[in-house]
């Protein structure tokens, strides 16, 4: 009898083939396929119903899309630099200090220990223009005699989770920026101190350019991270109150389950992605040119 | 330029003395090197005087100011470190005209200065490449051109030369007494190798577990060492020490060979001291042994010859310890052939065995 002999590393690979197929081919393909019908979830028939680049034109020609593209930009903008300061300040606190620094650098990664749902609902409870407890202490304290509508009005809601975002994240740059400081030649920082710097120009002259690679690698990650960002917003406002801080993916996930309407849904998500790739290509471009100038690698 | 004063300076680390209230005096324009073996304290003690070390104890002067408190930037010293410790991220160009950058110093001054650097040290067609682009050589020079540019009061340089290779480290060796030569500046360098101690120093610090054993020129610490570890220490091949007793006015070493003492020392009868003798004074007979008043003879087997053209190193077995010395005019010689050697007695030394203190009145 014939049997079909196939080379060994064909036969070693096809399972890992298959996986790859099963995870993320087939997904990839399908969604991307779907995104030029008009599939709705509830019902899968309308997945052959082929509409062309339908829905990607609808999208750049929604007025709803490009504010929450615009917001999530402001969101990534806005939280990446905050959460730079303040894990540089805090990377170059614990720095100095050298009795419990390995406790501090425990407790500095607290905020990422928690479910982002959860955190979502701890700053949704903080910042609740009843009962939360940010509008309590400002009553308490006398500053205020009305209930700050944190929530609600979008720039303040965009204020409230631009503060839940900073808060869990904070500890990403400065848990890398810490890693750098550890990392940095002690000799060219002492050079610099004999050359004549203040500690300020040691550190901006010095100690800057050695931190910028790490920065930029937490830049990277966190671009990532918060052009995708859903659950705390999800949970703190859902996008509203009427779409106020909405952001693409809040857009996005509700497009696709709630309405059902996963082609366009789909549609938005590839374009939601270029995004994502642009900022990675931006922050890696970066980080290659400070190592470059700092003389590693090539 | 400015003098440098060290008046019982102490370093502690925790509860762990480790540069014990040296005391060193300084001349403005003197070019001093402090060498010891590694771990004595030299690097701790050039960064006390740097600024980058705190002072645990005594008083640091540099011209007439106390600068025990003074931050490095406000002490006018540079210094030259072992790893170069250039800026990765800045051109070369930029490495030399940093500090005067800091200090706001005008843009065309900073040009020229730069310029002037770099041409002292041949780094002109390099001033546009990063640090990660030079050899060892160049950035040792791009490190010493940051250090004169500034025209500071001291130089300071902790091991210069020891990461290059042995050819660049004698080259280096003399650019740098050239460059003080040229602009007479006082310079601090630590090394722990004598050979850059004995070339380059006005005069020579000795240090061993922080204290400061011997200060003085270099002849000074070579032909009158305070102790055994001086000896040893300073000159190549080291000196030659034998266990000896002095018995009825004479050396005898523990095979029972008798010597005479060494003219100008003082030894007790009974005493057990270590006679000292470097390898240019003990010489097979026959072979351009200058001629002294003073010598002994022993005979001595050849265990093993190195031959360096000039002269050959023989190395020899007396009274069960190895001996080095030196042959001029050399002929070959068979390992195990029973030689006759003379030793010049007054160049000779002798030590307490005990304290290894130095027996000459
Ligand atoms: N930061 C430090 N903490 C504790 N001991 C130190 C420290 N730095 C140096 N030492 C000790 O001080 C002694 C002198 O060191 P150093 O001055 O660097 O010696 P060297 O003569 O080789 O330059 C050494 O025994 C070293 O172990
Ligand atoms: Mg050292």
């Amino acid at each position: 009898m014939y049997r079909l002999r196939l080379p060994p590393w064909l036969v070693l690979l096809t399972p890992a083939f298959v996986v790859l197929l099963m995870v993320i081919a087939i997904p990839l393909v399908l969604s991307f396929y779907s995104s030029f019908t008009a599939f709705q979830l509830t019902r899968p028939e309308t997945i052959t119903r082929w509409n062309g680049s339908f829905n990607y034109k609808k999208a750049l020609s929604d007025v709803y899309f490009w504010s929450a593209f615009g917001r999530t930009l402001l969101l990534v903008t806005v939280a990446l630099n905050l959460e730079m300061l303040l894990g540089l300040g805090l990377a170059l606190m614990v720095a100095k200090v050298t009795r419990g620094q390995r406790l501090l650098r425990t407790m500095m990664m607290f905020p990422m220990m928690f479910s982002p749902i959860l955190v979502g609902f701890q700053f949704k409870f903080i910042f609740n223009d009843n009962v939360g407890l940010l509008n309590n202490a400002l009553q308490s304290l006398g500053l205020t005699d009305i209930a700050i509508p944190w929530l609600v009005d979008g720039h303040l809601a965009f204020i409230a989770i631009v503060t839940a975002e900073v808060w869990t994240s904070t500890s990403v740059f400065a848990i890398l920026i810490l890693a750098g400081l550890f990392a940095i030649p002690q000799d060219p920082v002492e050079a610099a101190r004999v050359d004549g710097c203040t500690p300020w120009q040691t550190f901006r002259y010095v100690t800057l350019p050695f931190l910028m690679p790490f920065i930029y690698i937490a830049m990277a990650i966190r671009s990532l991270d918060v052009a995708r960002a859903y659950d705390i917003v999800q949970v703190m406002t859902a996008g509203g109150p009427a779409r106020r801080t909405e952001l693409l993916w809040t857009l996005i996930g509700r497009t696709g389950y709630v309405d059902a309407r996963m082609g366009y849904a789909n549609a938005m998500g590839y374009i939601a992605i270029l995004l994502s790739i642009v900022f990675t290509v931006y922050f890696f471009r970066k980080l290659t040119t400070a190592r470059t100038s700092l003389g590693m690698g090539d | 330029m400015a003098d440098v004063v060290l008046r019982d300076v102490v370093k502690s680390y925790g509860a762990l003395p480790v540069v014990h209230a040296i005391n060193l005096d300084i001349a403005h324009g003197e070019f001093v090197v402090l060498v010891g073996p590694s771990g004595c304290g030299k690097s701790t003690t050039l960064r006390m005087i740097a600024g980058l070390e705190d002072i645990s104890g005594g008083t640091v002067k540099i011209g007439d100011r106390v600068v025990n408190d003074l931050p490095p930037r406000d002490r006018n010293i540079s210094m030259v470190f072992q790893n170069y410790a250039l800026y990765p991220h800045m051109t070369v160009r930029e490495n030399l005209g940093f500090s005067l950058h800091i200090a706001k110093r005008p843009k065309d001054e900073i040009v020229k200065a730069v310029a002037q650097a770099a041409e002292i040290l041949s780094l002109t067609p390099l001033l546009d490449r990063k640090p990660g682009q030079l050899s060892g050589g160049q950035r040792q020079r791009v490190a010493m051109g940051r250090a004169i540019v500034r025209h500071p009061d001291v130089f300071l340089f902790d091991e210069p030369l020891s990461n290059l290779d042995a050819k660049l480290r004698t080259q280096m060796r003399v650019e740098i007494k050239r460059l003080h030569q040229k602009v007479g500046t006082t310079i601090i360098y630590v090394t722990h190798d004598q050979i850059e101690a004995m070339t380059l120093a006005d005069r020579i610090v000795i240090m061993r577990d922080g204290h400061i054993v011997q200060i003085g020129t270099p002849l000074e610490v070579f032909e009158r060492p305070v102790n055994a570890f001086v000896a040893t220490f300073i000159g190549s091949p080291p000196m030659n020490l034998l266990p000896a007793t002095v018995t009825d006015g004479a050396l005898r070493l523990s095979d029972g060979t008798a010597i005479p003492l060494p003219p100008g020392l003082t030894a007790r009868d009974g005493q057990a001291v270590q006679f000292g003798v470097r390898a240019d004074n003990i010489m097979p007979e026959g072979h351009a042994m200058p001629p002294t008043s003073h010598m002994a003879f022993v005979d001595m087997p050849v265990t093993l010859t190195e031959p360096l053209g000039t002269e050959t190193l023989l190395f020899g077995t007396l009274a069960g310890t190895e001996v080095q010395a030196k042959m001029l005019n050399p002929r070959p010689v068979r390992t195990g052939e029973v030689l006759r050697f003379g030793i010049a007695l007054d160049k000779c030394h002798l030590f307490d065995a005990e304290t290894g203190a130095s027996l000459r009145v």
